[in-house]
């Protein structure tokens, strides 16, 4: 392992603000490309099986 | 047209059902070993590779800024050619691919533009400077965005694939720049790290994780992808029988 303790980890040589930004950057893009379009397609099938269900039509 | 020396796999893709049963037997394989892989290079990269004896621990934000600026022109590319398809063979699941890859592309560029000025921070002491590949890869986010918001812009689907097919072709030139632009031009971006013909300027023990990286976001971001395309097919089909089957099942 590159660290001896779970601190020096965190503080990364000093760079501890610039390492943990940019994969907290990278965890939220990643988060946020799965997250939203399952979210969305919830809401879209939902809204178009309710409109299939009341008139026959999708649109 | 070429019917004749194109695959049937090549036509069979155009059938959004098609694309649909497909991409839905894909998920579960990419989730779980796209989920593995960047486990594996992230904790890699964290924690075992070894830092750099000139950057320090900095240099581990490589793990993520590498791999997005590769991705973001890749599926710019990927982008282009659906988009291309779409316009040659008028296929609509094409112009569907490139309308999904559209803003997750954007998504990576911006995430490669962020971890690229914050490493660039403590290495070059700004978090930005106006050389040739960094200016490059910020017109390819415009590329992005304008994509987006022409496609947005234009109601009929139909025009707004042909419009928005022909301006990410017109930006495909930006791509072979941002490629040859640490070579062409005097900049301080640092050359490329893997070429085809030479062994890496990097250590195994630090270009692994990287590599594995790499896979990983190909795999999470496909994945993206894949979603994202399912709900345009299930929007863009509402009228179809076989979406109206699948959501009153």
């Amino acid at each position: 392992m590159a660290f001896a303790t779970f601190s020096e980890f965190l503080n990364m040589g000093g760079h501890g603000l610039y390492v943990w930004l940019s994969y907290g950057l990278g965890f939220l893009t990643i988060a946020l490309c799965l997250y939203v379009p399952i979210i969305q397609g919830r809401a879209s099938r939902k809204t178009l099986r309710r409109r299939i269900m009341r008139d026959g039509d999708p649109s | 047209m070429a019917s004749k020396w194109l695959p049937r796999w090549f036509f069979q893709l155009a059938s959004p059902r098609w694309c649909y049963d497909f991409t839905g037997k894909l998920i579960p394989w990419f989730a779980v070993v796209g989920g593995l892989l960047l486990a594996v290079g992230i904790v890699w990269g964290l924690l075992f590779a070894p830092s750099d004896y000139q950057q320090g621990n900095s240099f581990r934000i490589i793990y993520l800024h590498v791999p997005a600026a590769i991705l973001a022109q890749s599926l710019y590319m990927l982008m282009a050619i659906a988009g291309a398809i779409g316009l040659i063979w008028k296929m609509k699941v094409a112009d569907m691919v490139a309308k999904s890859v559209a803003p997750i592309g954007a998504a990576i560029a911006i995430l490669a533009l962020a971890t690229g000025a914050i490493w660039g921070k403590p290495t070059w002491g700004s978090w930005w400077v106006w050389d040739a590949r960094l200016t490059s890869m910020l017109v390819l986010l415009f590329l992005y965005l304008g994509v987006i918001a022409l496609n947005s812009a234009i109601e009929n689907e139909k025009t707004a694939a042909q419009s928005t097919s022909v301006l990410s072709l017109v930006g495909l030139v930006n791509i072979p720049i941002i490629k040859y632009s640490v070579e062409w031009w005097n900049t301080l971006h640092q050359p490329a790290t893997f070429t085809l013909t030479e062994k890496p300027a990097m250590p195994a023990e630090m270009w692994m994780p990287l590599l594995v990286m790499v896979i990983a976001t190909y795999i999470v971001f496909g994945l993206a992808i894949i979603l994202r395309l399912r709900n345009e097919i299930l929007v863009r089909e509402r009228r179809s029988s076989w979406v109206k089957a699948l959501l009153t099942r």
